[in-house]
């Protein structure tokens, strides 16, 4: 029997005082602090700007990741997962018109058809003017595994740099986020 | 695509209830909504997980925002309750739910909204609670106003609550907004108008239910949500 899911709506413009509160007052349940001191992996920051369809960076969006440990291991594999603080799961508004998250590099992870996945972190992007999120994925420049990458090899080749985070200094990458418009971030369906 | 090792699987037939990107009458999705086509991917380790909140991540008064300050807000005390469950109508259990809302007089505390509708400083309008074993959950809180907008001239948003809910994995996560019975606003409104078929536009209004109604305080309403999610298939079945 099918019940027919609840159906999406736009986190619109004040969102940030419940989800996002650190600057409110209202005690965060999470923020952009991922890393912690006993997580498995290299300490990365990974730092952007979302763009509307005129080139405008968007102050008012919200970015949820999502992410493996150094290990590969996602939070849900807990108690079998190598470390017990790590959660994987970081928020950060975009009011200063970039987001940043200090994490850490996430391992390789099991994907389709026994294949491996590159490293890669899940995004997913919620704002006024968004009536569902759009969800995208961080990969890393100077990945070996990302010529097999099962999901960035269904992306067209010309867009796949969208999805690349470059590494500006040691352990820091930039992932921009374009809404629309010639470098138009790919985004996903599942 | 074969997806090894997962229990769940999401159908994609589900996702038409929700909203298109490009809902012109909404204005701000014209330059927000991607142009370019969507790729879809396999459900793999990435989507099929996502992260837990346990009950300590919620406090006492979370779920009352009546009681969240000094004294009292001023409006109309209402109750919200409901259950959470999957397409199945299996409970959604131990899931983090988080709301947030405009006070009585259609204001919301958030620094950019400047509506000229006075703030109570009895009233912030976030709140949190986890359901429970049958996936059931509650707010206590005050009705919220309806308020202007400039989407178009004489734009008004019918009466609403933001909910957020995570569910148990990434694909589950939904945001979405609750409305009220009878809300003359509603069938103006571009946000709720961009859901394309009518029952899902329906499944967003609350129902005032006066078994959930606490006499001489407050009334109640039920609200209920239906995340992704079907029954267990095997391991090896196409997960597309």
């Amino acid at each position: 029997m099918s019940r027919g899911i609840t159906a999406s709506q736009t986190v619109g413009p004040f969102f940030a005082y419940a989800l996002t509160p650190e600057p409110d007052g209202f005690t965060p349940l999470v923020g952009n602090l991922l890393r912690t001191p006993d997580a498995e992996g290299s300490a990365i920051r990974i730092e952007g700007r979302v763009f509307d369809g005129v080139g405008d960076p968007v102050p008012d969006a919200m970015i949820e990741i999502w992410q493996a440990d150094g290990a590969g291991v996602y939070a849900r594999d807990f108690p079998s997962g190598s470390n017990h603080k790590f959660r994987g799961f970081g928020r950060c508004e975009t009011k200063l018109g970039v987001f940043a998250f200090e994490t850490v590099m996430p391992g390789s992870t099991g994907g389709p058809d026994g294949s491996i996945q590159a490293p890669h972190v899940n995004v997913g992007l919620f704002a006024r003017g968004l009536l569902k999120p759009l969800f995208t994925r961080v990969y890393f420049e100077d990945e070996p595994l990302n010529v097999k990458d099962a999901i960035l090899n269904l992306v067209p080749e010309e867009r796949r740099n969208t999805l690349i985070a470059k590494q500006v200094s040691p352990g820091a990458y930039a992932f921009d986020i374009y809404m629309q418009g010639p470098n138009e971030t790919v985004f996903f369906e599942a | 695509m074969k997806v090894t090792g997962m229990d769940t699987a999401y159908d994609l037939e589900s996702l038409p209830a929700h909203p298109p990107y490009l809902a012109p009458d909404y204005r701000s999705t014209r330059l927000r909504a991607p142009l370019k086509p969507l790729v879809i991917i396999p459900h793999t380790l990435s989507e099929l997980t996502g992260p837990v909140f346990g009950h300590d991540s919620v406090r006492e008064h979370d779920a009352d925002m009546t009681r969240q300050h000094a004294g009292e807000p001023l409006g109309e005390r209402i109750i919200v309750t409901g259950r959470i469950t999957d397409e199945d109508g299996r409970p959604v259990r131990n899931s983090l739910i988080e709301v947030w809302q405009a006070n009585a007089a259609g204001r919301y505390i958030h620094e950019r909204d400047q509506h000229p509708a006075p703030l109570d400083p009895n009233f912030t309008g976030a709140g949190r609670t986890m359901t429970d074993d049958e996936g059931r959950y509650r707010f206590v809180s005050i009705k919220p106003g309806a308020y202007p907008w400039r989407n178009h001239p004489n734009a008004w948003r019918p009466a609403h609550i933001h909910f957020s809910l995570f569910g148990p994995s990434f694909l589950t996560r939904l945001v979405t907004q609750m409305y009220f019975p009878g809300d003359p606003l509603m069938p103006l409104d571009p946000i709720m108008n961009s859901i394309p078929d009518e029952k899902a536009r329906a499944r967003l209004i609350s129902e005032f239910d006066i078994e959930t109604t606490v006499p001489e305080w407050a009334l109640g309403y039920k609200f209920d949500i239906v995340l992704r999610g079907r029954a267990a298939k095997p391991f090896e079945e196409d997960a597309r």
